[in-house]
């Protein structure tokens, strides 16, 4: 794409062989229809799409698979571990959603507390050594803790993913060192996920340098989603420009913007 | 000899002709094996192999698929 003016060059995001133009992941969970749901994500301009694995409906299973509506040769299909409390439960969920049959990449939850959803640490790890040695992309859900960040990486995880606050809540980025710090230490990439309510949350996000930022609420819940997915788009592309820009230095004290010469006496 | 079995679908009892393989289950349902991934005792049966396994009294069987998810 040709611009006007030129501008730094990005580098585009590649996590676990695989390389997209968006830095914009988005989940397909709690849309009101499938139709907003649809045309959300395609005003993300996301490539990455996470779905969740459940039973079917034996009695009415034609409506509600997700692979009804979404194009599963357009978007590039991450399962998750949703709703798992165990190590066990999210390999039994990652087997399941890889033999589905469109990749070995899974987005790994361990979930340790219902209220808050923040992930069981142990369990994770646990489970991204076995996925890990099973030949699994792992892209592992954890909290801001920098060791935990090191230890899935040392574990072979494709992608760590650090959230700005707790899955649905809409908080936005709670602990901007903390995912700073991962991202500075890590080597695989760092992709924000959960948390981010509005536009600024993903644009300040993204200015702390991660790769990208994974979000479902965010526009699932928004009054008009798909005009939110654009936003978010924007926000990312703003945010990312705005890292690779590199920011002013804060200052304490005023420094003047017009000169101090040539003023009238 | 009977001409049905109970087993365990999803957690819920159901009564399946005896000697019907997974396959015929899903057709049964009219689930497509194409979007429906299959788990027969804890152990995934993969789609070439529906055909394979019968299922016999008291199995337990899951039939997942993708939805909606975050």
């Amino acid at each position: 794409m040709t611009s006007a003016v030129e501008t730094l060059r990005d580098t585009p995001f590649t996590v676990g062989g695989r390389t997209f133009q968006s830095r914009l992941m988005v989940g397909t969970g709690k849309y009101r229809d499938n139709e907003t749901m649809v045309r959300a994500i395609e005003a993300s301009g996301a490539e990455i799409v996470t779905v969740a694995v459940r039973r079917v409906d034996l009695d009415r299973s034609k409506e509600a698979g997700v692979l009804h509506h979404l194009d599963s040769r357009k978007y590039f299909l991450l399962a998750n571990t949703a709703g798992c409390y165990t190590a066990q439960d999210a390999v039994r969920y990652a087997r399941l959603a890889r033999e589905a049959g469109f990749n070995e990449f899974v987005k790994l939850e361990v979930i340790g507390d219902q209220e808050t959803l923040l992930p069981d640490v142990q369990g994770l790890l646990d489970a991204a050594r076995t996925l890990v040695r099973e030949g699994f992309q792992v892209l592992a859900y954890t909290n801001e803790d920098l060791v935990t960040a090191l230890r899935l990486e040392e574990a072979g995880c494709a992608a760590v993913m650090p959230l700005a606050s707790p899955i649905g809540s809409g908080l936005g980025l709670l602990n901007p060192y903390g995912v700073r710090t991962i991202k500075r230490r890590l080597k695989v990439p760092v992709v924000v996920d959960a948390g981010v309510g509005t536009a600024s949350d993903a644009c300040l996000t993204m200015e702390q340098g991660v790769d990208g930022i994974l979000m479902n609420t965010a526009l699932a819940a928004a009054r008009d989603p798909v005009t939110m997915a654009h936003a978010m788009r924007l926000a990312v592309e703003a945010g990312r420009s705005a890292y690779l820009a590199g920011r002013m230095p804060r200052r304490e004290v005023a420094v003047p913007s017009s000169p101090l010469e040539g003023m009238l006496d | 000899m009977s001409d049905t079995i109970d087993v365990m679908i999803n957690g819920e009892r159901r009564t399946v002709a005896a000697g019907a393989t997974l396959l015929e289950l899903l057709a049964s349902l009219e689930l497509d094996p194409r979007v429906v991934v299959v788990e027969h005792n804890r152990a995934i049966v993969r789609r070439p192999r529906l055909s394979d396994v019968t299922v016999t009294e008291g199995d337990s069987i899951e039939l997942v698929h993708f939805v909606g998810g975050g």
